[in-house]
């Protein structure tokens, strides 16, 4: 039998706000396995954000467990998740998030510099080329941010989650700063990932965004309210042009 | 092992591009590093030149060296300095044959004077002292002889140039052999002293003319005191020796009794340095603290601004930790940037300080002297602060909540 790649048992997350308890998370179970296309939806205040937060290692749940890839890190402190983050776990956020006065190649390496196995320069300078031909953007290497349109700097930020190789890729409302037709490009980058083999776990409250995954999961008041299966998600108008598209066929 | 040297060296070259980003900032933030070191260079080069130079005018004087003034006489009680000598040039001799660490003795009886060498004058000071002077102040002639202890019994009119005064009166440098006129009574010059610079009080000490004590004293001046005696003991050891010496023979000479207020004073010349050194030292040390107080608010702006870069810059430590940046690793980037500021400021200081430095000595003339302590001073200083105040502001940052750093505006 192959692992999940997410295994997530009773999961609950509580806040304390001064005087009063917010239950954010209510017990969740989830088991995601590999290669999987899965989109988190809910409203604002459903808990999502939270899952989110745990799922991508950056907060710790209250009771319940949670293993990745394997692993059970529900127990794990700072720096330990910061391993697990970088090793494990490609972010795509909603702003994009990268690091202004800074050229999209060493955005892309910046995952390299703090992981445990020492790259070379050179090393790290191959690995973000290639993650970069990956998501189109051969010949964008020393462009900066602010050169670059919205659709391009997320490029860059999926190409920053690619990098590491990691086990899933975290996306948090990836088109949430995008319009429709800019949008489509990403999930289709998304959906060429995911064929190539990628977990996807996607966080967004768009309907539309959502129905490009395989799978979608709702969530509301802190717990897991439907799991529905898409046999016929949407295809997205693929954004990457052919020659390109060649070159991330090699790369796979 | 390796791989973490390396990703610290990953990380420290973040901090440097960080710097590079921001070069506006990064000067200004380096300028108070730049000014504090370099104003604790040029503060040390000054102090150290300036006590340097009174030492060595000090030792100018002459070797273990003991001035006798007059000194105050009890006239109906009140003490004051009459004005009227009480030294003698007996005193003098006296001194030379009883005391047995004294070495030389010389009276120095003092008058100004107009001196007249053919068409030309000038207007100085002309000593009169005995034939142990030139040893007592280590003063040898440059041209000709001094004069001789024959010379000074007779009263003869002869005098010794200054260098200064030579140039005046005979600007061909042929004094030797000719004859000056000092109020009107004809000298024949038999040497001229080598050069011997300014004294403490930035007086020319060339600009005199030496002659017998005796032939001031009987055919210049009419006077029977003199003004003052210069000692030198045996050696420096025997300078203290000296002086008791000295006070028990002026106070049976001058019937003075044990406890009773002598009527003379005594300064060796090592209480003259050690009075002039403790001024020196009050001076350096208070120009000190100004230039580490000047380090100190370089080393405040380095932490203010390290502080509102943090605080800019949360949204990146967000990144750089939801990616994988541990606490430490963000801690060690701002670190290092504060450090690099502080380091590198302190090395533009330290050359900007010596240059300074170059230009006081060459363009005001003033005696400097830089010191390799100073600069390895101001620049650990340099390097503390950077350390000091910039790992309050590098902890803050390693201490952010990712989720936090990541939904900050």
């Amino acid at each position: 039998m192959v692992q999940p790649v997410i295994e997530i048992h009773d999961l609950t997350k509580v806040y304390q706000m001064g005087e009063v308890e917010v239950r954010a998370l209510a017990g969740v179970n989830l088991i995601i396995d590999r290669g999987e296309f899965v989109a988190v939806m809910g409203p604002s205040g459903s808990g999502k954000s939270t899952l989110m937060n745990i799922l991508g290692c950056l907060d710790r749940p209250t009771t319940g467990t949670y293993k990745l890839d394997g692993v059970d890190v529900s127990e794990l402190n700072r720096d330990q998740r910061a391993v697990v983050r970088n090793a494990k776990i490609g972010f795509v956020f909603q702003s994009f998030n990268l690091l202004a006065r800074t050229s999209a190649i060493e955005n892309v390496e910046l995952p390299l510099l703090y992981g445990e196995t020492g790259w070379t320069r050179q090393e790290r300078h191959a690995a973000a080329r290639t993650a970069l031909i990956r998501v189109g953007l051969a010949g964008r290497e020393e462009h900066y941010p602010s050169q670059l349109s919205g659709g391009q700097q997320q490029r860059v930020a999926i190409a920053r989650a690619l990098v590491t190789d990691p086990a899933i890729l975290l996306a948090d409302e990836p088109t949430g700063n995008l319009d429709s037709r800019t949008s489509e490009e990403i999930m289709g980058i998304f959906q060429e990932l995911n064929e190539a083999g990628k977990t996807v776990v996607l966080i967004t409250h768009e309907p539309d965004i959502a129905r490009h995954a395989k799978r979608i999961v709702h969530v509301r008041d802190g717990l897991i309210q439907e799991d529905e299966r898409i046999q016929q998600y949407r295809v997205a108008k693929r954004g990457i042009p052919p020659p390109f598209a060649a070159l991330a066929q090699e790369t796979r | 092992m390796k791989n973490s040297v390396q990703r610290l060296g990953n990380i420290a070259v973040v901090g440097l591009k960080a710097i590079s980003r921001n070069k506006l900032r990064s000067f200004l933030t380096m300028l108070g590093m730049v000014i504090g070191v370099g104003c604790v260079i040029v503060v040390v080069a000054i102090g150290n030149g300036a006590s340097q130079s009174i030492q060595s005018t000090i030792n100018s004087l002459g070797t273990n060296f003991i001035m006798v003034f007059p000194g105050a006489t009890t006239a109906s009680g009140a003490r004051i300095f009459t004005g009227n000598s009480t030294l003698t040039p007996e005193d003098g001799d006296a001194i030379r044959t009883e005391a047995p660490d004294v070495a030389y003795v010389s009276p120095q009886v003092r008058t100004a004077a107009q001196v007249i060498a053919g068409e030309l004058n000038w207007g100085t000071s002309v000593v009169g002292v005995s034939t142990d002077y030139p040893m007592i102040r280590v003063w040898n002639v440059a041209q000709g002889d001094f004069f001789t202890d024959s010379d000074a019994k007779a009263a003869a009119k002869v005098a010794v140039l200054g260098a200064t005064v030579s140039e005046n009166l005979f600007p061909n440098g042929n004094a030797v052999g000719q004859t000056i006129r000092i109020k009107n009574v004809p000298f024949k010059v038999v040497g001229v002293l080598e050069r011997k610079g300014g004294n403490m009080m930035g007086q020319d000490q060339d600009d005199t003319i030496l002659a017998p004590y005796t032939t001031i004293m009987k055919r210049l001046s009419g006077k029977t005191r003199i003004d003052m005696l210069y000692v030198s003991a045996r050696s420096a050891d025997s300078v203290q020796a000296a002086m008791n010496e000295i006070d028990s023979i002026l106070r049976q000479r001058h019937r003075i009794g044990p406890g009773q207020d002598a009527d003379f004073q005594m300064r060796s010349q090592e209480e003259i340095a050690a009075a002039s050194a403790q001024q020196m030292n009050t001076l350096k040390t208070l120009l000190l603290m100004v230039a580490a107080v000047s380090l100190i608010i370089g080393g405040i702006g380095i932490m203010n601004i390290m502080l509102v870069s943090v605080t800019e810059r949360t949204r990146e430590i967000g990144i750089r930790m939801a990616i994988g940046a541990k606490g430490r690793h963000v801690l060690i980037q701002f670190l290092f940037e504060a450090i690099t500021i502080s380091i590198v400021g302190g090395l533009i200081g330290v050359i900007g300080g010596v240059g300074f430095s170059r230009l006081v000595a060459v363009k005001a003339g003033w005696p400097i002297v830089v010191s390799v302590e100073s600069i390895l001073l101001a620049f650990g200083v340099a390097a503390f602060i950077g350390v000091f105040f910039g790992f309050y502001p590098a902890r803050k940052a390693s201490r952010l909540d990712p989720i936090d750093a990541l939904r900050y505006e």
